[in-house]
């Protein structure tokens, strides 16, 4: 029985490296192999960002391979292990024990904070670092594990930069947006966002009129419309997926609501250029405080050509989930060792300032990394232009949306 | 907040009218087989794909396709019927329905595996037209929707009442070993009202596509609303399904009016659960009790 | 234990050997795996005391699970109190639950899928009710402070939460065997047969349900009280899903409702061919469930008593009578 059990576990282990591995390992011998963990919600509810981050991972991946792998380690080539998180927290967790069998230095993940609290917990058993592409709820990093280390902003940060940006925009403007309305998936995103804004609007001389959470999914948006438009909103702040934006989208232009600007806060599809694409009139001007490449870098540029080739949409869990695997590389290459403990100390060193993201040098502090910001992004013509702060922006910001002539 | 009852009732008739035409096949097959078909989203959303495509490679309007998918989804809803859940299930209650629960399962991922978990929408002209009834803005495609359920709930049930194929329906589902014994072919009959149970929650796709979207998961979003306006307009009966359907949107609108849209939906489940309550045979229902 | 067969002996031992080898594997990930599993079947084995022996099918459970791990990440969370009175209150919360859902479904005389449908409405109320309210986390779940030692419930070394787990279950096992053979259980097994005729014979069918809708609350409680132990975070949509409801429902019916062994065997069975088709098929997101769904099918159709009936056909010993499965 016990030989069974070896077998079945050799078995496990083999099966578990999703990409191209039971090739026999003498051809390989000549190039040494660092494995790199990915943990996201392939099929459930989260399929669709989880795909869209996997994808980002092997993109960066391959470009980093391309370029010569791990110089530090004999031009070590990454090796993605891909897992299925299925949309379930235990499932994330468990995922973990697969990635530590299969000898991963770090992972990334986990698309909704859920899984990554679960994940996260479990791998700090095994001293594996996590660098969380998103994990948006400071829970993620304030439970003092170590081996947590989160690449992208949080709610807070980007709820209180997104406030400063709105500041700035509205003053540009001459403060016109005097009242606000919130709609927002009832979630931990979304309700942290309300509370923060609840507190903070208010100080810059913006009422808020109303507060409208509903949960994901939601079917029907007429009634949101409509008491958005009763409250004569200046703007409409909302926080939720893509699915359900689309549909609130819709209902506001079937309702004629007339708004300011449509300011979003991680709106699910105002950074989606398939919104852009599908709902291309109701889109114009929509702008968006959400995790985004900095265009101008040339690595981007080559990321969104990969992209477009692959057929895929460009969104922002591609772009993340790219530059946290470039935050392991970098990691890697210093540390020159693919030990789990070295990993984690040579993580918390990080000042990594190369990603594609538009942040300065890493410094993760208590895991969160503090020079990690969202950006403004606004939709113009069939394309998501970056509109802040400047030194990243492709064009210039439109505060407020020209008046719709119906 | 007063001024949005109305608009609000509105369009939550219109959203009950959605609810009503997904709940006609499954009022339909419950009534009839008995089953709780938990396949039922998943052929939405497999309706919803299938009306997709048409549009994106064909350039088909989805309301011009319904001749094509009705009869397409009738074949697939026997088929399954007859080549599966009943051979299948062996005959044990519990079992069709672990049985129905694993083809959805089977059929969701399946979707998820060939068509991934992106959004899709149908890019049509009159996406964002809107009629004014009453002083409210309602959807085109939503009004559209809801005739079409007034008109359809009536032609099923007529089709039920006048012919023989409905007659052999409804003696089945009546006493089943007496039609055997007057030459009625059950297993066939029960594929029958299976493939116009599929065959009505295609229509429903065509009619919901305009104003919505398909995920493979988009099944769940409207499954067990589905169940609930079964119940509430009692198993088995065509006008039940269609008024508890309208009246469904209603609550639900308004509750999310009133609760927020978050709380709001307990309005759907309460409602469930105060009619299993005093009047579990629903509106309409012909049985009382299990 | 006695059994009617061989193959029933064949299938208990191969469990039992199963389990015990989970400590001897040097791969973590079988007893990471097994951990879940375990949860699951405690989930089942509550759902069998009322759908298995009492022929009460519940689409609902989620309701009971999710309340015990609600009440117990609330006192603690909310209210400071200890992990051991919350994993109390849990259980408690859980069979308070069972008995409201019970005493208010059979009071109105519910049974067979209206019952069903009904559990599934509590379980969905609930769900939305602790996903819109502050009090209960609101969208956000509650997530209990990481305190490792077993004053807080929380432990670190997996061979003690495996061991913990495997010795729960085996209580709950022993739980139900003793209600099998008690005089309530044969009451509960009467009512599932023929619940004119029980009533006709003076049994207060009623009580009796509530009763083992209180039971099998508790049961439900615990298993919710210990996946929060586990997983230190829980929200609306993983405790009160209805994932949880159809998990806890379809491992006894493949096992073998109204058996012992049945949930067990069932779950940990399921379990495996879900990893086994996530072995088989490991780029292939979404296939393996569909090769789930298959098998899943093809059970159902060849093995309708569940394993354990259909065990029982396989080397039948002399004495019929005593059927401990």
């Amino acid at each position: 029985m016990k030989n069974t059990f070896n077998r079945r576990s050799l078995l496990q282990g083999t099966g578990a490296l999703a990409l191209g591995v039971s090739a026999p390992s003498v051809l390989r011998a000549q190039t040494p192999i660092v494995k790199v963990g990915v943990l996201e919600p392939l099929t459930g509810n989260l399929a669709y960002n989880g795909t869209q981050c996997a994808a980002g991972a092997k993109f960066a991946a391959e470009t980093i391979n391309a370029a010569g792998g791990i110089k530090s380690m004999g031009g070590a080539k990454i090796e993605l292990v891909i897992v299925d998180a299925q949309s379930r927290p235990e499932v994330a967790a468990s995922a973990v024990d697969t990635l530590v069998e299969a000898n991963v230095c770090a992972f990334t993940g986990a698309t909704a904070s859920a899984l990554g609290l679960a994940s996260s917990q479990a791998a700090a058993k095994y001293n594996l670092a996590q660098v969380f592409s998103i994990g948006t709820a400071e829970t993620v990093v304030s439970r003092g594990l170590p081996n947590v280390f989160r690449f992208t902003p949080g709610v807070n940060k980007c709820t209180s930069i997104a406030l400063d940006n709105l500041k700035l925009l509205n003053q540009g403007a001459g403060n016109v947006v005097k009242t606000a309305a919130i709609v927002h998936e009832d979630g931990p995103f979304g309700s942290n966002m309300a509370k923060i804004l609840t507190e903070e609007l208010p100080k810059q001389g913006i009422q808020i009129v109303e507060t409208i959470p509903h949960p994901t999914p939601h079917r029907d948006f007429s009634n949101i419309a409509l008491r958005v438009k009763a409250s004569k909103a200046d703007i409409l702040i909302p926080s939720n997926y893509i699915n359900e934006y689309t549909l609130m989208a819709r209902a506001l232009n079937q309702q004629r609501v007339e708004l300011k600007a449509i300011y979003s806060i991680l709106g699910g599809a105002a950074s989606n250029i398939k919104f852009v694409r599908e709902n291309n009139e109701v889109a114009q001007y929509v702008m968006d405080c959400n995790h985004w490449y900095d265009p101008t870098k040339a690595e981007s540029k080559a990321l969104a050509a990969k992209v477009a080739a692959a057929g895929l949409d460009l969104t922002y869990d591609v772009m993340v989930s790219y530059a946290t695997i470039q935050v392991i590389a970098d990691a890697l290459e210093r540390g020159a060792s693919a030990d789990r403990q070295k990993m984690i100390a040579s993580l918390a060193a990080s000042t990594f300032d190369k990603s594609i993201m538009p942040y300065g040098p890493t410094k993760f502090v208590n895991g969160d990394n503090t020079s990690a910001q969202p950006v403004n992004t606004q939709i113009r013509g069939d394309k998501i232009e970056l509109v802040f702060p400047k030194q990243y922006a492709s064009a210039e910001a439109v505060f407020p949306m020209p008046v719709k002539k119906n | 907040m007063s001024i949005l009852i109305i608009p609000a009732i509105l369009s939550g008739m219109m959203m009950g009218a959605v609810y009503a035409l997904v709940a006609l096949g499954l009022t339909l097959i419950y009534g009839v087989l008995h089953i709780i078909n938990f396949t039922h989203g998943s052929l939405l959303m497999l309706a919803l794909y299938v009306v997709y495509f048409l549009n994106l490679q064909l350039g088909l309007d989805p309301y011009w396709v319904i001749p094509i998918v009705l009869p397409l989804f009738f074949i697939l809803g026997y088929c399954l019927q007859r080549g599966l859940i009943a051979p299948m299930s062996g005959g044990s209650e519990q079992n069709v329905l672990l049985i129905t629960l694993a083809i959805s399962l089977m059929i969701d991922n399946l979707a998820l595996y060939f068509w991934t978990s992106n959004t899709r929408s149908v890019d049509i002209a009159y996406a964002y037209d809107t009629v004014e009834i009453f002083g409210a803005l309602l959807p085109f495609g939503r009004v559209v929707a809801f005739v079409v359920a007034l008109g359809v709930a009536p032609l099923v049930w007529a089709f039920m009442v006048f012919t023989r194929t409905g007659s052999a329906i409804r003696a089945v589902a009546i006493e089943k070993r007496g039609a055997e014994l007057v030459g009625i072919d059950v297993n066939h009959t029960y594929a029958i009202c299976f493939g116009i149970g599929t065959a009505c929650v295609a229509l429903a796709a065509c009619l919901l596509l305009p104003t919505f979207y398909v995920t493979p998961q988009v099944g769940y979003t409207f499954v067990l609303v589905a169940f609930t306006t079964v119940v509430l307009g009692g198993m088995g009966s065509l006008p039940g399904a269609l008024l508890a359907g309208l009246l469904l949107g209603i609550i639900e609108s308004l509750c999310g009016l009133f609760l927020g849209e978050s709380l709001g939906q307990i309005g759907i489940f309460l409602a469930f659960i105060l009619i299993l309550f005093f009047k579990p045979s629903g509106l309409f229902g012909k049985r009382a009790g299990a | 234990m006695r059994f009617q067969s061989l193959g029933q002996y064949g299938l208990v031992l191969f469990a039992i050997v199963y389990l015990a080898g989970v400590y001897f594997v040097s791969s973590p990930v079988w007893m990471g795996f097994t951990i879940n599993a375990l949860i699951v079947a405690l989930a089942a084995l509550s759902w069998n005391i009322t759908g298995g022996f009492g022929g009460l099918s519940s689409f609902g459970h989620a309701a009971l699970y999710g309340t015990g791990a609600y009440a117990s990440a609330i006192l603690q969370v909310k209210y400071g109190f200890n992990a051991w009175i919350g994993f109390g209150a849990g259980i408690a919360a859980g069979s308070a639950m069972g008995a409201l859902i019970g005493g208010l479904a059979f009071r109105y005389g519910l049974k067979g899928s209206y019952f069903a449908l009904v559990t599934l409405a509590f379980a969905e109320v609930l769900r939305i009710c602790a996903s819109s309210f502050e009090w209960t986390g609101g969208g956000s779940g509650l997530q209990l402070k990481l305190m490792p030692g077993l004053a807080q419930l929380q432990i670190v070394d997996r061979p003690w939460i495996y061991t913990g787990l495997l010795a729960v279950v085996a209580l709950v096992m022993l739980l139900t065997a003793l209600i099998q053979k008690s005089r309530f259980g044969a009451y509960l097994i009467a009512i599932r047969e023929n619940e004119d005729a029980a009533e006709a014979l003076g049994i207060n069918t009623y009580q009796i349900k509530v009763q083992a809708m209180a039971i099998s609350g508790a049961f439900g409680g615990l298993a919710g009280v210990l996946y929060l132990q586990l997983w230190l975070f829980i929200d609306s949509t993983v405790v009160y899903g209805s994932a949880v409801s159809v998990e806890a429902l379809i491992g006894p019916i493949i096992g073998g409702a109204g058996t012992v062994w049945g949930p067990l065997l069932g779950t940990l069975g399921l379990h495996l061919l879900g990893e086994g088709t996530k072995h088989l098929l490991p780029n292939s997101p979404g296939l393996n469930f569909v090769l789930y769904a298959v098998v899943l099918i093809c059970a159902l159709r060849f093995l309708p008593q569940g394993l354990v009936g259909f065990a029982a056909r396989i080397g039948v010993l002399r004495k019929k009578d005593q059927d401990d499965a």
